[in-house]
């Protein structure tokens, strides 16, 4: 066989077939099986009858918005701060904001708890707050860095010609700044969003699993062994991820959401 | 206005330090206290570096630390090969079979890790696989191939395509192109797929609580097993703070090679400038 | 000096095809050792595969290369001893000029004899030495005037800097041949000019072949030896520059080459052609009333007082070249290019002559469009180069008409029923419309080839399926440009190709 360069791909995409691919279509063929291995619908009509199932999805829900949220009301500012030459010109404060990624995520995390519970916020009282400020904690640097990325990007001259035409700085910013940050508010909303539906860590140990977020329940069901009902919701976690993915595509053009520009 | 806009960055400043505080509060708090032999958390009991003795005297903590640099290093590795052999033959495949890989790139990247993990855990269960450090091995390549290949190509989309043809026609062999002018035009990618590769390594913890061998423990896994219901182990304290320095170093060491690297822009910069004048 | 008349690359029946289109159509060319030959086309035109063909960059879909007399069609690149000069230069950014400069020669393996133990001599390979590398690349270094650059980073240089070096990382290797495709078309103007004298001056030096691709023709006359005018794949003149300005084979090479005034002419007698109104003598045999083109260079036409020359016209138009006038002159529709060192004010009415020997007449590439492949569908529409268009059917039988079902009546009262049968179908260039609206016309194409004919342009626009429109329009219209075709009912002739009496019901 005669080289030819597009022949060094082979491997790579022979792993991600076997082993990125195929492992997704099991889940759906778990999904929609029985235990005995039957195909069957048992799985969907499980999850949609019991209102539990569907409880601790939308709680999933009402922690994530809110978990966005709060993560840009604290980060935009940041990443204009950041990204003004006037505030900060040096790149080491923007690592400073990044680096906590950089630290065990698990330390992180049970560190968080200890300094709680040291100044008398219980993690087993206030469950619901420790568990916010666990996932804001988490997940803030994930959300400045693409606000950073897409204001340093942003033409300046767009502002003046917008001051320039008789906006004040409060008109200026909603309707010249924000929209133009758009993309890098998508993108950052979509780091937060999706992984703080399927994380189960945070919630595990910031609330002595009082709070059960998506992410836990699908553990849960799979280190109760029931396989079949674990790939039904990790295959719901599927299609909330796809849906979410061709939403952010609408809006923006960044394909790797900003995580590889870290370096 | 002048004083007004002293005081805005003033302002700007006190924000940016307040919020930076309290990211590192916890972190700061696990290295104050590793200074100390109280076991319990805010209790100072005056200056020792007992901790630091005990976290080197804990060898299934010490194992754990070996664990995680171990697959780190080797996934990271694996993954930067395949990554870049990857990225390298897909930039010279045809347009529809690109187009299938690249889509095939996304999916890990914007998969949740749970769902990773559990699809993995599926087939190896499906093909009655044991867990052992291969299927460990194969969770992490999972987790991070795709952000090497992600880093390679954009350097061979930016690289001039005539360049490899060049090659060819000085005499080298396809080999030696790829070699000699291919890979040191892509290398910047590749490392920084490499580094990325290894802190998504070093920080993973579902895929591999998933995926592990049960008597194999990362520092993930190992920390976490013991908080579910304790508070952090003193001697972690430690840890931290030498990870913390570790990780200081590392952008320590950024900031110079980005200030290097501006530098020698600069003198290239200069070099044409007396080079338009002669 | 290379020995005169010998061979060293020849081309036979050369095909190059991309995703089934056409892209180099069967090319043939011998290129003479010691020669400088140029690839001169618009782009597009397939002078760069050809080259890239000639490098083993691409792989021809059909026929030889031969080098020496060897084929080396389907060879690599690397084992192909022809250097190549790209057209942005293709540097490695990694490598300083030393480096760049020696890629080649650290590959090479040169053979040399030794004496083993028992004394018998024998040939083996072995590396070029660090001090044969450093003479060769100082050496190459003098030759395109950098000496001294060797620790230079590429990126500091500048664009002739780095042009150089591209020359010099080529011409180190000694190649037998140096291919060049447009190797200064990154360049500014005076740069340009500079180095055409230049590589010129390299040639000589030198005295390998060169291959070189450009759509400059001016480029092209200053420096080649001699010039292949390919356009649309396809060679359409071989000849030394003088051949190439003064006898272009046809209307595309003339208008390529130089300023030219092009019409349509009649051949009226022996050595007698009649354009722009009046009849000239001329030195070129044609066949009686055949409808030719003529080509007279803007040089070559002499203004006289009214009256004392052939034709009467009036200068409508001057530009001031430096050292002469261009003058547009109007001779009834028709206008005409002069060039001329002696001032006359715009309006005046002047004569003009020529004389027969520069007066050049070439065959009519084109005169008509015709379809050898149409056919009639089941509407009563024709079908062909990838369209349906409205058409009257009634022409193929005299005083036959249509019923309400759409069969065709004749006279006699016969019915025939048309659908699928096969005819040609001919449109005269004036009878082809075209539009920018891409809606309004049955299908659309691209203005691949545009020659203006004394009073209005020659048009060919071809369909993605690669059927053409040859077509004449006093519009101007862009090169590239995407446009849709229209043809008037009443313009499409029909004829028979099959026997009608099959098809009758």
């Amino acid at each position: 066989m005669k080289f030819k360069r597009k022949y060094l791909s082979i491997p790579y995409v022979l792993f991600m077939v076997l082993f990125v691919v195929v492992p997704i279509l099991f889940i759906v063929y778990y999904a929609f099986t029985n235990k005995g291995g039957q195909f069957s619908f048992t799985n969907f009509v499980k999850f949609f009858s019991d209102s539990t199932n569907v409880n601790v999805l939308l709680i999933s829900f009402v922690y994530a918005i809110l978990n966005t949220i709060i993560c840009l009301l604290i980060g935009y500012p940041i990443a204009m701060i950041l990204a003004n030459k006037k505030y900060n010109k040096s790149y080491v404060v923007v690592l400073l904001f990044i680096m906590p990624m950089w630290i065990n995520f698990i330390i992180r995390t049970s560190a968080t708890r200890d300094v709680l519970n040291w100044i008398g916020l219980s993690t087993g009282a206030n469950s619901g707050i420790t568990t916010m400020i666990g996932l804001v904690y988490n997940y803030l640097p994930f959300v400045i860095l693409p606000l950073y990325s897409t204001m340093l990007k942003m033409d300046k001259s767009q502002i003046e010609a917008s001051h320039d035409l008789g906006a004040n700085s409060f008109q200026t910013f909603f309707k010249v700044i924000i929209p133009m940050t758009m993309p890098g508010i998508v993108s950052a909303a979509t780091m937060v969003f999706m992984p703080t539906l399927s994380s189960y860590v945070i919630s595990d140990i910031l609330s002595e699993y009082n709070v059960v977020l998506f992410g836990s329940y699908i553990d849960l069901y799979f280190n109760q062994s029931d396989w079949n009902f674990g790939s039904f919701m990790a295959l719901i976690m599927l299609m909330l991820i796809g849906i979410s993915v061709f939403l952010t595509r609408k809006f923006s053009k960044d394909e790797t959401g900003g995580r590889t520009s870290l370096w | 206005m002048v004083k007004n806009e002293k005081l805005k960055v003033v302002l700007a400043r006190v924000v940016l330090f307040f919020v930076l505080f309290l990211m590192y509060l916890p972190i700061l708090v696990l290295i104050v206290f590793s200074f100390t032999k109280s076991t319990e958390l805010g209790t100072w009991t005056g200056f020792s570096l007992q901790l630091y003795k005990d976290l080197f005297e804990n060898k299934s903590l010490m194992r754990a630390i070996g664990n995680t640099l171990l697959i780190a290093l080797v996934s990271a590795l694996v993954s930067t090969i395949l990554g870049t052999l990857g990225a390298v033959g897909t930039f010279y495949t045809k347009k529809r079979a690109k187009k299938s890989i690249e889509t095939m790139t996304q999916l890990p990247v914007v998969n949740a890790e749970i769902v990773m993990a559990l699809s993995l855990a599926v087939l190896f269960k499906a093909v009655n696989a044991s867990y052992t450090f291969l299927t460990l091995l194969v969770g992490h390549v999972v987790l991070t191939v795709a952000f090497v290949y992600l880093n390679v190509k954009p350097r061979l989309v930016k690289m001039d395509s005539s360049i490899y043809e060049a090659a060819l026609d000085l005499g080298a062999t396809p080999r030696v192109a790829l070699f000699k002018i291919i890979l040191p035009e892509i290398l910047p990618g590749i490392f920084s797929g490499f580094l990325i590769s290894i802190t998504l390594s070093l920080d993973d913890f579902v895929i591999t609580q998933y995926l592990k061998e049960p008597s194999f423990e990362t520092i993930s896994t190992y920390i976490q097993k013991i908080v579910v219901k304790h508070p952090i182990p003193a001697e972690v304290r430690a840890l931290t703070t030498l990870l913390f320095l570790v990780v200081l170093g590392m952008v320590i060491a950024i900031t110079i090679y980005n200030n290097k690297k501006a530098n020698k822009q600069l003198s290239a910069m200069n070099a044409k400038m007396r080079g338009v004048i002669k | 000096m290379a020995k005169e008349n010998e061979t060293i690359l020849q081309l036979i029946n050369v095909n190059k095809e991309f995703d089934g289109s056409v892209v180099v159509d069967n090319f043939n060319l011998d290129v003479k050792k010691g020669e400088f030959v140029t690839f001169l086309g618009p782009s597009g035109c397939g002078k760069t595969t050809t080259l890239r063909m000639i490098a083993g960059l691409e792989m021809p879909t059909s026929g030889q290369i031969l080098l020496n007399g060897k084929d080396i069609a389907q060879l690599p690149p690397h084992k192909r001893p022809l250097n190549t000069v790209f057209q942005r230069y293709a540097l490695f950014p990694h490598l300083d000029v030393y480096d760049n400069i020696a890629f080649g020669l650290k590959l090479k393996r040169i053979p040399y004899e030794y004496t083993d133990k028992n004394g018998n001599k024998k040939e083996k390979l072995r590396k070029y030495t660090r001090e044969e590398i450093d003479a060769k690349i100082s050496k190459a270094l003098k030759i395109v005037d950098l000496e001294g650059f060797e620790m230079r980073d590429v990126a500091t240089l500048s664009g002739g800097q780095q042009q150089r070096v591209a020359i010099a990382r080529a011409i180190v290797n000694e190649p037998e041949i140096l291919l060049l495709d447009e190797p200064l078309g990154a360049l500014d103007l005076k740069m340009r000019k500079e180095m055409q004298l230049e590589l010129k001056e390299m040639h000589k030096k030198l005295g390998i072949t060169f291959i070189y691709v450009t759509h400059d023709q001016e480029e092209a006359l200053t420096m080649s030896d001699r010039i292949v005018v390919i356009e649309d794949g396809i060679i359409q003149q071989i000849g030394t520059p003088m051949d190439i300005y003064n006898e272009p084979s046809n209307a595309f090479v003339a208008d390529f080459i130089g300023e030219s005034n092009i019409y349509v002419g009649t051949m009226i007698d022996k050595l007698k052609v009649h354009f722009l109104g009046a009849n000239w003598d001329c030195i070129d045999d044609f066949p009686l009333n055949e409808k030719v083109d003529v080509v007279v260079r803007p040089e070559d036409i002499i203004i006289k007082k009214p009256n004392e020359g052939k034709v009467k016209a009036k200068i409508v138009n001057k530009i001031f070249k430096g050292i002469h006038f261009q003058f547009t002159a109007m001779v009834g529709n028709n206008e005409v290019l002069i060039q001329s060192t002696v001032d006359h004010p715009v309006g005046e009415e002047i004569s003009l002559s020529i004389d027969p020997d520069l007066i050049q007449i070439m065959h009519r590439e084109y005169t008509t469009n015709i379809y050898n492949d149409a056919y009639i569908d089941k509407n009563n529409n024709v079908v062909f180069a990838g369209a349906t268009w409205e058409v009257d059917v009634c022409q193929l039988v005299e005083g036959s008409s249509l019923d309400e079902k759409g069969y065709l009546i004749t006279k006699e009262g016969k019915k025939y029923d048309l659908s699928d049968l096969d005819v040609i179908a001919t449109v005269e260039m004036k009878d082809i419309d075209i539009s920018d609206n891409l809606e309004e016309g049955n299908i659309t194409g691209k203005i691949i080839q545009m020659v203006w004919i004394g009073d209005h342009y020659q048009l060919v626009v071809r369909t993605e399926d690669e059927e053409d429109f040859v077509l004449e329009t006093e519009y101007t219209w862009n090169e590239l440009d995407t446009v849709s075709v229209i043809i008037k009912k009443e313009n499409i002739k029909l004829k028979l190709k099959a026997d009608l009496a099959d098809y009758e019901i």
